[in-house]
């Protein structure tokens, strides 16, 4: 016979069902709680921007290196919108006073003012237990983390925008090698438009706003991108190497129009693996989309350094911040951040990490014969150092007027390379 | 004599402490309950305003925290091509918007109000898109006016080769396109609005004016309308206050593109609030957006509640 409840009417069902229920998260609690007791084991929350398929991949690395290691629980609060869109939601959550456990930021001055306020935690003593010096690859990636003395957060790894990325496939069909550089790139232009091909791929939005930086550092070269991006001097943008890169932006608004941007830069690797669009200058985070998508470098695609014409990268990348926590947070919850710090820095996390990220370790004591051609290339450049990339060199605000002026100028042919410069040297002139 | 005079001031002394107390303890159940409110308007509304307008004069940048710097940060913000596109455009846009949320709200009422059949069903079809958030309704019109995928590529793969339909990508129509989606979202909230106005029209007027022998368009235009002033003015205020905070629109259709060619205050304000971290400037922007609906409140709130003793 079929049980009902005490009353034997529906609603008393649902009451029983409701009281029972309640009755069973509360036992769940309490066993949580007992549990906790015999094994500190915490909840860490980890925010970060990392959402399209490679990052994903990349920061699960992390996330099962620290649970594996810890028995801790990697909370994994993953936010859209990058640096446009999770950047706001991780800084108001910190000045809120609604920390999370760890959060992944650019290196850079995005969080200096709220290292300066006292938000973060102070991670010197991890950082000397470790002798970090001694394995980073270059001090000056510490540079943003430091204030009066103490380091405030690990630099994780290092990104680069300096990169030409081509698709094999589009130069096949028209039976052109794959440019060795950016000049052979600009001369097989029309060569692509014929055959129906973009020249350059290109995703509304941000993605142009990394571009002109690339350019500055490969055609302007090492002098220029350090005279403007750490100098802020105005001469090098009104120089005659500046010039030459303002002309080279004008020759790519020619072949990039509103209709053939695609909404977000992953899509753009689709279109160079698919041969639709030729080439596109975009970070080494795109590798980690091409990859997933099943691109081989060398045989899918190829890339270019530094538009294979400067020996250097310029660099930034991403940082780990722990935020101060509010008094009265359970000390295992401290420790856990401790955990995950050396977590992040240790060679096996780092190798994991920047395998799937497509970016480039911060140790130089690693194994990385297992890195593809791409980053093989980039490890090359690192040993002569790193330029100082304008994410990690500039302020938000500067960064923010570059980006509205490269938007506006790659999308209004009515803005002179005069105007382009004029307005480039008052926002270096105002940056600080 | 003298007792009663002293009677008298005694007397009027007390009256005048009785009308003090009188002042705080008569209606006290009123006052305790409005005294939240109160307070809300004055911290939140007032006094938010204040320290948004301060804060604009100052170099703050991530917090709240810089320095003194007069009319800075306002030149800056003239001096920006972004900014003064953006204003340009909502300027556009709120004219065309105001105009023909209100013309074809106006309209769409006076024709349902012709005792139509199905007028439930006519109300709720136009009601609906209200019902949708900006981002939804942004949504959907980047589709719909998305060059290959929606209208433009439905209407050539149906034989027209050379139908063009490509504003959202165009510079010079963008804003057309963000006119558009709104209106599509906003004319039936106004309907509804300028409904309820016609509805409130005593049947007397209409028979009055048909004994009059005058024409249905004339009674509408010269004595219904100049009727329903109070409609129209809570309908120019709500029309014109979503156009100044203008923000989710542009973010859903056009993301501020193609270009900055469809970019608006608010977001302006966001992004340098939020994105950029100078709290300053987006403050700077923030308080003209305040000012520029200062400009068009104030002159009329003198209009509507000014001259004391006239009543409509």
């Amino acid at each position: 016979m079929e049980e009902k409840g005490v009353f034997g009417s529906p609603w008393t069902n649902l009451w029983e069902d409701i009281f029972m229920k309640r009755f069973a998260v509360a036992a769940g609690f309490a066993a949580a709680l007992m549990s906790a007791t015999a094994v500190p084991a915490v909840e860490l929350e980890v925010t970060h921007w990392w959402t399209s398929a490679g990052e994903a991949a990349s920061i699960a690395e992390f996330a099962r290196i620290f649970e594996e290691e810890t028995g801790n629980t990697w909370v994994d609060s993953a936010l859209a919108g990058s640096g446009t869109g999770a950047n706001p939601v991780i800084i108001s959550r910190i000045l809120g006073g609604n920390p999370m456990g760890a959060t992944q930021m650019n290196t850079g001055r995005d969080a200096e003012e709220l290292i300066q306020a006292g938000l973060m935690r102070d991670l010197t003593d991890i950082a000397e237990e470790m002798n970090i010096r001694d394995f980073y690859v270059d001090e000056s990636l510490l540079e943003p983390c430091t204030y009066e003395g103490r380091i405030y957060c690990f630099p994780i790894n290092i990104h680069s925008w300096d990169w030409l990325w081509l698709s094999t496939a589009a130069y096949e069909k028209i039976g052109q090698p794959v440019p060795t550089d950016w000049n052979e790139y600009v001369d097989s232009w029309p060569a692509l438009e014929e055959a129906g091909i973009l020249p350059f791929g290109l995703a509304s939005g941000w993605p142009i706003s990394g571009v002109p930086g690339v350019l500055i550092a490969g055609i302007g070269g090492t002098d220029l991108i350090i005279a403007i991006n750490r100098d802020k001097s105005v001469e090098a943008v009104r120089s005659d190497k500046f010039r030459e890169v303002a002309e080279a932006l004008d020759d790519l608004r020619s072949v990039i129009s509103p209709e053939m941007q695609v909404p977000s830069f992953g899509d753009v690797g689709n279109q160079l693996l698919a041969g639709e669009a030729a080439g596109n200058i975009h970070g080494d985070w795109l590798q980690g989309d091409l990859q997933i998508a099943g691109g081989v470098p060398g045989e899918d695609y190829e890339c270019l350094p530094a538009l294979g014409l400067n020996d250097m990268l310029t660099g930034g990348g991403d940082s780990f911040y722990f935020p101060v926590l509010p008094e009265g947070t359970d000390p295992a919850v401290i420790e856990a951040q401790t955990q995950l710090a050396r977590i992040l820095l240790s060679p096996e996390a780092q190798l994991a990490f920047n395998l799937k990220k497509g970016s480039m370790p911060i140790r130089t004591d690693i194994d990385l014969s297992q890195a593809n051609a791409c980053m093989q290339k980039a490890l090359v450049l690192l040993d002569n150092g790193l330029l100082p990339s304008g994410d990690f060199a500039l302020s938000s605000d500067t960064q923010q007027q570059l980006q509205d002026l490269s938007i506006e100028f790659i999308n209004d042919d009515n803005i002179s390379v005069d105007a382009y410069i004029d307005r480039y040297a008052s926002i270096i002139e105002s940056a600080d | 004599m003298t007792i009663a005079a002293a009677g008298d001031t005694a007397t009027e002394g007390s009256r005048f402490w009785r009308s003090i107390r009188q002042l705080f303890t008569r209606n006290l159940a009123a006052k305790i309950a409005a005294t939240p409110m109160i307070a809300i308007v004055l911290v939140v509304f007032i006094g938010c305003t204040l320290w948004t307008v301060w804060f604009s004069f100052t170099n703050s940048r991530l917090l709240p925290t810089g320095s003194f710097t007069g009319l800075d940060q306002y030149n800056r913000l003239f001096s920006t091509s972004r900014w003064n596109v953006s204003v340009r455009n909502l300027a556009l846009y709120g004219a065309f918007s105001l105009v023909f949320t209100l013309t074809i709200g106006f309209l769409l009422a006076v024709l349902i109000d012709q005792k139509v059949r199905f007028e439930d069903a006519f109300r709720t079809i136009m009601l609906y898109p209200f019902a949708l958030s900006f981002i939804v309704t942004g949504l959907v019109w980047q589709w719909i006016m998305n060059p290959t995928l929606g209208l433009q590529g439905t209407i050539r793969g149906m034989g027209w080769e050379s139908f063009t339909f490509d504003w959202i990508l165009n510079s010079d129509m963008v804003i057309f396109a963000l006119l558009i989606a709104g209106l599509w979202q906003g004319t039936g909230f106004m309907m509804v609005l300028m409904l309820a106005g016609l509805r409130g029209i005593d049947e007397e007027i209409w028979k009055a004016s048909r004994v009059d022998g005058i024409p249905t368009w004339q009674t509408y235009i010269f004595i219904v309308l100049p009727m329903m002033r109070g409609v129209l003015v809570t309908a120019v205020v709500i029309a014109g206050s979503g156009i100044v905070r203008l923000y989710d629109l542009v973010v859903a259709l056009t993301n501020g593109g193609p270009g900055i060619a469809s970019e608006v205050p608010a977001k302006y304000v966001y992004d340098y609030m939020f994105t950029a971290g100078n709290i300053g400037q987006a403050l700077a922007a923030s308080t003209m957006m305040l000012v520029t609906v200062m400009i068009i409140v104030i002159p009329w709130a003198i209009l509507e509640f000014g001259g004391g003793e006239k009543k409509s």
